[in-house]
């Protein structure tokens, strides 16, 4: 009796329990990637016209492009993440979010921590560190409001009602772990008063950047992809044994990854990456045949829509992924280093993968969240085929055949700079439109959320104006007076309406 | 992994190695690293930076120069060599000959072809190069036997590689290379060449300030940005330029009666380059320097 009444009120309650502290973390995140993305082509733009900022400090490659990939990490791919994260955890779990106002007050610090980080690039306050360019006030910012988050999510977590653990919890608990770590020590050594001397900072950067990007994006990512996969092909995850091979074996082989051949450091270090990423070619390998064992022959219509979202950033994965460990063979490396190839794979990671299969779990979850349909259904569909999925291979694909160009001909000394330079142009002209179509795949995203959200607003208010009119009798009064954006009158009228 | 415990010990002890090893090791190994000496003239490595060069780089850093600009270069091994520097009293051909009859000593016999190929169409001029490769013990044997005759040989260890073949370095880049380097400025992309040695290959600062304010002006292909926000464009006091203004080609001057000046952040920047110069041989990274072979 008591666990049907659970269970009727659960999936609708657990949905609207999410709602305020999802609007605002994919809100704030759809901003970020606009901007981000904004930023990269302000960035490439000093390829094609190399003196177009020579008289702006603010807007150099230097500045814009390190600007750009933060936002795309801290500002969107995050944030966005943990959004998601939260609601796997309450849909898993069988129970609503705990403690919902702590992701709302933690969603408003991270995305002010990211916008003093951008800011602080853009004026030059910079740290110089590679993937830790926010100073010292914007990364407190942002890891309390990870702390924060993570909270909630443990909370939430220990609500559950059955104690076994799904494949998808493994990984996106494990996640919370890594950036904890990941990013608690790298900015605990290198932003302290006294940061270690010469190339230790940079085997602590690298070794934080593989964590991030690498292990910590694919502990996410495929974390929400193998949630939404089986539920979305109907079919149940192929292999929970091969899962957790694969989750080991990147736990423990992926991370040590991350020091570049060329490093000019101790000959132990590049090493032990190398023999690392030999190893994580294994975990790659399982979870693409896991990920293909679960929606081969799945009976679902991809039209654009969630599905194919994240079908597409599953195989960006295990692409990228591939690519990203061959960087770490010596054999390759003297050819890849110091080529638009490695820039090209982060690109790939960041928004082939991570901004996939995320911009395919929010289009799955916000209409859930809502409980209201997307108000742009068909811009999700035409952005898929028109604008993500096209713009991210022109973005990536010059970009990687570019830098083994550019590595071929920087390898022979016979060819002057200036030609093993000029051969990536046209690459770079290319992988350009690539930008602008993301550009406005991403306008899309943030259209939908939008409108969502003024439409959501407009009905509190509307709720608000009616309780205010109503005889004073009416309970709903006092609810009113609550304000009509605090979460806590949100879910309360949720309860009412479902009652 | 049934339960969150396991998943949690899992991921802790799975992380926790790679920060053990990747985190505390080189911190244990290098996080007290101290100047160490060079190779020969066993002087201070690396030189520390005047405050100006020091400032510079915090000016490298502001405008992430780093996006575009690596200060690191790879090797891909060591060669030993053999030079011939005089002669003597010894003739071209005879010494020729002398070398042929040598190849029968055992050390040398498997390399005759090249030591003999190097002296194809040699015509006597001095410095030659009679053996380049892996092999010291080619280099000391035919030294020895060659020193008896009156000529002068000289024994150089030569880094080599597509990196220093450019000229961008003399030997591969090493951790003690960095000692003074604060935040670490390495790169990871070559859309600009390589600044390992940039303060050898241009020690002249006005020439580094010309390259900031026009780039084009010194390298006519380059695709860098100019960076003229760090420059001062104001009139003439007087009619005459002032002493630190750029002497620039007429093409990139501006208006007759103005002037272009460095500012402070220039001029640290410039600083900062000519600094770099990563020549001097280490016990990690040996190479017989040029100036001494001459």
């Amino acid at each position: 009796m008591k666990t049907d009444e659970t269970n009727s009120c659960s999936l609708a309650g657990i949905d609207a329990s999410c709602r305020v502290p999802l609007l605002a973390l994919f809100g704030g995140a759809a901003v970020w990637l606009v901007l981000g993305l904004l930023l990269g082509l302000v960035a490439a733009m000093s390829f094609h016209k190399p003196d177009l900022f020579a008289d702006c400090p603010f807007l150099g490659f230097g500045r814009a492009q390190a600007a750009a990939n933060d936002l795309l990490l801290y500002g969107f791919a995050l944030p966005a993440a943990l959004g998601v994260l939260l609601w796997i955890f309450a849909r898993l779990s069988q129970a609503p979010l705990a403690l919902p106002i702590v992701p709302v007050v933690a969603a408003n610090l991270w995305h002010l921590g990211v916008l003093l980080g951008t800011a602080a690039i853009l004026v030059g306050d910079s740290t110089g560190h590679l993937w830790l360019e926010y100073p010292r006030a914007a990364a407190a910012l942002i890891f309390a409001a990870f702390v924060l988050i993570a909270v909630s999510a443990a909370a939430t977590l220990g609500l559950r009602a059955e104690r076994e653990l799904y494949p998808s919890h493994w990984f996106l608990f494990a996640a919370l772990l890594w950036f904890a770590w990941a990013y608690s020590t790298a900015n605990l050594f290198l932003l302290s008063g006294h940061p270690p001397r010469g190339v230790v900072q940079a085997t602590m950067g690298w070794w934080f950047a593989n964590n991030l990007l690498f292990v910590g994006l694919a502990l996410l990512g495929i974390g929400i992809a193998f949630y939404f996969l089986p539920k979305l092909a109907s079919q149940p995850l192929a292999s929970s044994g091969f899962t957790l091979f694969a989750f080991l074996t990147l736990v423990f082989f992926g991370s040590w990854c991350g020091i570049p051949q060329s490093a000019p450091v101790p000959a132990w270090l590049p090493a032990i990456s190398a023999f690392a990423a030999m190893l994580s070619l294994l975990p790659i390998l399982a979870l693409a045949l896991v990920a293909w064992h679960t929606i081969r022959g799945a009976n679902c219509a991809c039209a654009g829509g969630p599905f194919c979202f994240i079908r597409f950033g599953t195989l960006s994965f295990v692409l990228s992924a591939l690519l990203y460990l061959s960087e770490f063979c010596p054999r390759y490396s003297r050819l890849l280093d110091f080529t638009w190839f490695g820039f090209g794979v982060t690109q790939w990671q960041l928004l082939g993968f991570a901004g996939m299969i995320l911009c395919g779990a929010i289009y799955e979850i916000l209409p859930r969240v809502m409980a209201k349909a997307l108000p742009h259904p068909n811009l999700v569909k035409w952005s898929f085929f028109l604008f993500f999925a096209p713009g991210v291979l022109l973005y990536v694909v010059p970009l990687l055949i570019g830098g083994v160009e550019q590595g071929l001909k920087l390898r022979d000394p016979q060819v002057a700079f200036a030609s093993a330079n000029g051969v990536t142009l046209l690459f770079l002209r290319v992988s350009t439109l690539g930008q602008v179509l993301l550009l406005a795949g991403s306008l899309c995203l943030l259209l939908n959320i939008l409108t969502l959200t003024v439409q959501w607003k407009l009905g509190l208010l509307k709720t608000v104006i009616d309780a205010v009119k109503a005889p004073l009798e009416r309970e709903s009064a006092s609810a009113a007076l609550g304000g009509a954006e605090s979460a806590s009158a949100a879910l309360r009228r949720d309860k009412e309406v479902k009652a | 992994m049934k339960t969150g415990c396991t998943v949690f010990l899992a991921a802790f002890v799975a992380l926790g190695a790679s920060w053990f090893g990747l985190v505390r090791g080189p911190l244990h190994q290098l996080g007290g690293a101290q100047q160490t000496l060079t190779l020969q003239a066993a002087e201070n490595w690396p030189p520390q930076r005047t405050g100006e060069a020091t400032l510079g780089l915090q000016v490298y850093r502001k405008y992430g120069c780093a996006a575009c600009h690596t200060e690191q270069v790879r090797q891909t091994g060591v060669a030993n060599e053999l030079a011939l520097t005089s002669l003597g009293t010894q003739k071209a051909a005879d010494f020729k000959d002398f070398l042929k009859s040598l190849m029968v000593v055992p050390a040398l016999m498997n390399y005759s072809n090249t030591i003999l190929g190097n002296l194809e169409g040699w015509n006597g001029n001095v410095p030659v190069t009679l053996y380049s490769g892996d092999n010291s013990s080619v280099v000391s044997t035919l030294a020895d036997k060659l020193k008896p005759v009156g000529v002068k040989t000289e024994a150089l260890v030569v880094a080599r590689g597509a990196d220093l073949a450019r000229g961008w370095g003399v030997r591969q880049s090493v951790a003690a290379d960095y000692l003074y380097d604060e935040p670490l400025q390495l790169g990871n992309l070559r859309a600009g060449p390589d600044l390992t040695i940039i303060g050898l290959r241009h020690p002249d600062v006005a020439w580094q300030l010309q390259h900031l304010y026009a780039p084009r002006s010194q390298v006519s292909d380059s695709t860098m940005p100019a960076f003229r926000f760090l420059f001062e464009v104001r009139q003439k006091t007087g009619g005459r330029p002032a002493p630190d203004a750029l002497a620039l080609k007429p093409e990139f001057a501006p208006a007759a009666g103005l002037e272009v000046v460095p500012t402070l952040e220039a001029r640290q920047l410039a600083a900062y380059l000519a600094s770099l110069k990563a020549n001097a041989p280490l016990y990690e990274a040996p190479f017989t320097p040029v100036t001494a072979a001459k």
